[in-house]
């Protein structure tokens, strides 16, 4: 329909937008192996011995462990609490239903400095120090829905009839959640799960301000960008960063594709 | 297969077995069950803190002790609107959660389109992971790879001089700020606007071109007025994440850059002020509520 000319402009600004969307990040991914420690373009020589003693860092080591500890008992309350949610929204009618679907999407749909500083004052109010406990709390909060939306979205897909047609066959209700149910919900499951880590992994403002003294691994690097310190470090932990998040990612939508799921 | 293989001898389960028998037997019981944990979390935590941070905003701090002082003030907001600093900041952020904006949707208006009604069904779906990717490798790495490529010696300096032009010095400035932000955002953009095009019958075209309308009528006719749902959305996104923001100001913004969430940042950590930090957090707070009612209003939710 559109003319041969509007098609070749509209493709050649694909083009143009994609490589917007992937040089900087092509560009990061090079620095990584910068030989030198002055950031400059062109980039002299290649190396890989930042690698190691980015490795050897305790404060890297430090923060990269607290990420992991803090993500990994986010995403297992996330689960629980977005599982739980999804599953009231979707098989019953109540009162307050669509304030519970509300408040669930409410923290990411907030500005992150409304939910940083209002969980901080709420810390602040409660005589609560900053701690490991309250950057979980905050990781949580904002993780639910990531899990709430996923796992709904595959209850909205699956037919009733499938767990009716279970009790029908003699399954009780134990062996229908267990045999139908849990298995058509579980990549759900596990894509929420991982995508919930990979937001928890990356996070930064809500981190701020829930983070006492001690530094999450995107907090170290906010902090080293900022002082312009240890920047070839910080180059090698951003594409380890990079490619600790794109991996879930990739895992959670290879686990969600039609073709691989359970039959 | 026999029933032992599929579980159904009553022995496996145990305790979980007869809970869940419970909650089949009573619905009711599974609601609580399943709606008590997130919610307490949530009102008790969550809601709470919203509560907190609304009430902190009427409270002061006193300047001797650095005690809160819990006296019921409307000092905070009258400092917010009357010192011409913290007005400057309101507006420098606005203007550019504005331009980003506007920028965005120029940028994402022409690929959804193409992704829509000129890709095929394999390059679409090529094209929707291509957009969506970025958002999930790392937002710091991202806004960092632009500080090291419009620094002076940056790639894009250098790719200025290979082609004989001058070198620009936007590193540290409201330029840069206006680019990365468009950078990081724009995939939120493009999403509801490809969603929102995609939803128009291609008899529309048809239509339109039938009564004799020409390429750009029926762009300005017919296309524009159905995506504006799209467009709405995807400001929604693009504006708020703009004005709650403070990273990329403090990483690639220059002296005098500083936006709201930097004032509410340094007011909780180094002043620890956090009744003024929290009245000021209220402005894009209420500056949201009023775009997304005004967002509703034009039907935005339906594409979001």
């Amino acid at each position: 329909m559109e003319s041969r000319l509007t098609r070749i402009l509209l493709g050649t600004w694909v083009v143009l937008v994609l490589l917007f969307l992937f040089v900087p990040i092509a560009i990061i991914v090079l620095y990584a192996f910068n030989a030198s420690n002055v950031q400059s373009w062109p980039i002299s020589g290649f190396s890989l011995k930042w690698f190691p003693s980015t490795w050897h860092n305790d404060e890297v080591r430090e923060a990269l462990w607290l990420s992991i500890r803090a993500g990994v008992l986010a995403t297992f309350l996330a689960v629980i609490f977005g599982t739980a949610a999804a599953f009231a929204v979707h098989r019953f009618r109540f009162v307050g239903r669509e304030a519970l679907s509300f408040i669930v999407v409410l923290p990411i749909a907030l500005p992150g400095i409304i939910t940083g500083m209002a969980l901080n004052s709420f810390f602040v109010f409660w005589h609560i120090p900053l701690s490991y406990w309250t950057i979980v709390i905050g990781h949580t909060t904002f993780c639910i829905v990531i899990v709430y939306n996923n796992v709904l979205a595959r209850l909205r897909q699956v037919p009733r009839s499938l767990s009716e047609a279970s009790m029908d066959l003699g399954a009780d209700s134990w062996s229908t959640f267990r045999r139908v149910t849990l298995p058509t919900i579980s990549t759900a499951l596990i894509a929420g799960a991982l995508l919930a880590f990979a937001l928890s992994f990356d996070e930064v403002i809500v981190t701020t301000f829930t983070a006492g003294a001690q530094n999450t691994l995107p907090l170290w690097i906010f902090g080293a960008i900022r002082l312009g310190q240890k920047l070839p470090e910080v180059n090698v932990i951003v594409l380890v960063v990079m490619a600790v998040t794109f991996i879930p990612v990739f895992l959670a939508y290879r686990v969600t594709q039609p073709g691989s799921a359970k039959s | 297969m026999t029933a032992a293989e599929f579980g159904l001898d009553g022995r496996q389960g145990g305790a979980l077995r007869r809970l869940s028998a419970l909650f089949w037997r009573r619905p009711s019981l599974a609601l609580v069950g399943l709606v008590v944990p997130p919610l307490a979390w949530l009102v008790l935590i969550y809601i709470a803190a919203l509560g907190v941070l609304f009430i902190a905003a009427f409270w002061s701090v006193d300047p001797f002790t650095g005690e809160i002082d819990r006296t019921w003030t409307l000092a905070n907001f009258e400092a917010v609107v009357s010192i011409s600093t913290y007005r400057t900041i309101v507006f420098r952020t606005i203007l550019i959660a504005a331009a980003v904006t506007l920028t965005d949707a120029i940028l994402a208006f022409p690929v959804a389109y193409f992704m829509a009604r000129i890709a095929g069904r394999r390059l679409r779906l090529v094209l929707i992971t291509l957009v969506v990717l970025p958002l999930w490798s790392s937002y710091l790495a991202r806004i960092y790879a632009w500080r090291l490529i419009l620094a002076h010696d940056g790639a894009l300096n250098w790719a200025l001089r290979a082609i004989g032009l001058p070198s620009l010095s936007i590193g540290y400035s409201n330029w840069a700020m206006w680019i990365v932000f468009s950078y990081v955002w724009l995939p939120f953009m493009i999403m509801p606007v490809y969603a929102a095009l995609e939803r128009i019958p291609p008899s529309y075209f048809e239509a339109s071109q039938d009564l004799g309308a020409r390429g750009w009528r029926t762009l300005v006719k017919v296309v524009l007025p159905l995506a504006m749902p799209g467009l709405i959305a995807g400001s929604i996104f693009t504006f708020s994440l703009t004005l709650g923001d403070y990273i990329t100001p403090v990483l690639v913004g220059g002296p005098g850059s500083d936006f709201i969430g930097n004032v509410v940042y340094s007011n909780v950590g180094v002043a620890n002020n956090i009744p003024f930090a929290a009245a000021y957090a209220t402005v894009p707070l209420v500056m949201m509520a009023l775009y997304l009612w005004g967002a509703r209003r034009l039907g935005a939710f339906e594409v979001m």
